[in-house]
């Protein structure tokens, strides 16, 4: 308590600590200061938030919020930080994106760097469907093997990369249509089990002609699978022949695809990443395995 | 220092001490509230940002249902490692009609923000159904249940109107045929005439059977249709460019 007379706070005599008044049942609370040092740090937090308050954008008003006097904003520091890449790039990049696909693959400089780039740009936009080692599944192409839907040059990969495969609303995608020939009719189902046995067969040495499934199969499927079912890249009809199946080749597989169709969707790519990796991505399937020439 | 011990009239007051309880309360309050009513003032205008259709909203509501949002992100920073990985940064318009936003704190699974169009519906429907079917690492529960789960779209006008409430801009002519719209939405160009969809929601509206089952409007449906539209609606190509330094 302050002496009325002397205007002095009281002293806790054991510690010789001013105490701040405050009394408890007898319990006086001492009145310590705060150390030095941390009150400094303190202060100079002040003046560094009156500073940053000042120099970034800080504070909201009626038409918007304060834009700083050094015109920071995180969109200016995402550019820089992109240029800083793209300059140390800038040694390839310059020739790559100029560079015809011959050229790329004749420069081994510029090939590893497409390799090293397609790599990276393939293991988190390809590699959701088509496997880390691009091994492919279920309705989902292997890329390792030389079978290829819609061609294996690296102009067709790079097609097939840019405008996908039946993407809607889009009128460069690649596009097939298999009828539904038991879902809309179009077979019997004798018809049907008679072409299934006929297409997994086909390819071998045997003789079909005399099949039942013959003449289902020439009417219905070859113009487009051809008559000895190797496939059309054109059309994206696969070979029937080999013994890759892309939706499986047991009997109830193949009659599933031949009564609903299948119609595979790969995404276009054109709008979703830069030509420079549509092109490195291009690149790097082409050399897993199965590129032409 | 006698004003620093006028503090004892406001503790030996209650009534004193209420008062400026509510006083130093409101002036926060006021700091933190009022900069949210001229929100619209710092989010950037953007081209092709519309409201969901009734089909995506449902997909919207079950994501929230699910409890999505605990494992994904919406939001992509403007940091040049998930630019590059996610696609442009979320910019503040396109969750402008997210009511509540989806931005999440937490990746156990990557961002959404950009998932729209970047895989297949049956790639979508799959990994759904059991994820490590398709993704081998994968931790994230299965959600086969959405398949033979019909989509509720007895209330879906219901939905749309009280959005338009707070600030969604869904038409008239859009809650009137917010039923229809989902249908048409799942049923697809072939089996349906969209163009009513599309002319209340743009030419570029997903419609087709997004879970491969033709015979039901399944939840799965929802669910898809809301992911491949996540991302895709506003036209990059006529946003300003940002130059550095």
């Amino acid at each position: 308590m302050v002496d009325k007379e002397t205007k002095k706070q009281d002293v806790d005599k054991l510690s010789g600590v001013e105490t701040t008044g405050h009394e408890w049942d007898g319990l006086q609370e001492l009145n310590n200061p705060l150390p030095r040092w941390w009150l400094i740090v303190w202060v100079v937090t002040i003046v560094w938030s009156l500073w940053y308050f000042v120099v970034y954008p800080a504070w909201p008003t009626l038409s918007g919020a304060t834009k700083g006097t050094y015109g920071y904003t995180q969109a200016k520091e995402l550019a820089e930080s992109q240029n800083e890449i793209l300059k140390r790039q800038s040694n390839y990049l310059e020739k790559f994106e100029t560079a015809s696909f011959d050229d790329i693959m004749n420069d081994r400089e510029l090939y590893e760097f497409a390799m090293a780039g397609g790599h990276a740009a393939f293991k988190e936009n390809c590699a959701t469907c088509h496997g880390t080692g691009a091994e492919g599944g279920k309705g989902y192409p292997n890329l390792n093997d030389d079978d290829w839907l819609w061609g294996g040059k690296v102009t067709d990969i790079h097609q097939t990369l840019n405008d996908g495969i039946r993407v809607q609303g889009s009128y460069d995608t690649r596009l097939s249509e298999m009828p539904a020939f038991g879902r809309d009719k179009l077979l019997s189902k004798t018809q049907i089990n008679d072409v299934v046995e006929y297409v997994m067969i086909l390819g071998g040495e045997t003789d079909l002609t005399s099949l039942p499934g013959h003449l289902v199969y020439q009417e219905n499927c070859a113009s487009c699978h051809g008559q000895n079912g190797k496939g059309l890249q054109e059309l994206g009809a696969p070979n029937l022949a080999d013994d890759i199946w892309l939706y499986g080749g047991t009997r109830k597989d193949i009659y599933e695809t031949v009564v609903n169709s299948r119609e595979g969707m790969m995404p276009a790519w054109v709008n979703r990443l830069s030509q420079n990796t549509i092109r490195q991505i291009s690149l790097y399937v082409h050399q897993l395995g199965g590129g032409e020439e | 220092m006698s004003w620093m011990d006028r503090h004892v009239f406001l503790e030996r007051n209650s009534l004193a001490l209420m008062i400026g309880i509510v006083v130093v309360v409101l002036i926060g309050g006021i700091i933190e509230v009022v900069p949210l009513f001229r929100q619209e003032t710092v989010i950037e205008p953007v081209e092709g940002m519309r409201p969901y259709t009734p089909l995506e909203l449902t997909g919207y509501n079950i994501y929230i249902r699910e409890g999505c949002y605990n494992c994904h992100s919406q939001h992509i920073r403007p940091l040049r490692d998930e630019v590059t990985r996610y696609g442009h940064y979320s910019l503040a318009a396109e969750s402008m009609y997210d009511h509540p936003f989806q931005w999440g704190s937490k990746r156990t699974g990557p961002d959404l923000s950009r998932v729209g169009g970047k895989y297949s519906d049956a790639w979508q429907v799959a990994h759904m159904i059991e994820p490590r079917d398709v993704v081998p690492e994968s931790i994230m529960p299965s959600y086969e249940f959405m398949m033979k789960k019909g989509v509720n779209f007895h209330k879906i006008d219901k939905h749309l109107k009280a959005l338009r409430r707070i600030g969604v801009p869904y038409s008239e002519d859009m809650i009137k045929n917010a039923k229809n719209d989902l249908k048409v939405q799942a049923y697809g160009s072939d089996r349906a005439d969209t163009s009513g969809l599309e002319e209340r929601y743009g030419e570029t509206v997903n419609a087709r059977d997004f879970d491969g089952q033709p015979n039901i409007i399944s939840e799965m449906d929802a669910i898809v249709a809301y992911l491949q539209v996540l991302g895709t609606m506003v036209d990059f190509e006529t946003l300003p460019k940002v130059e550095s330094k």
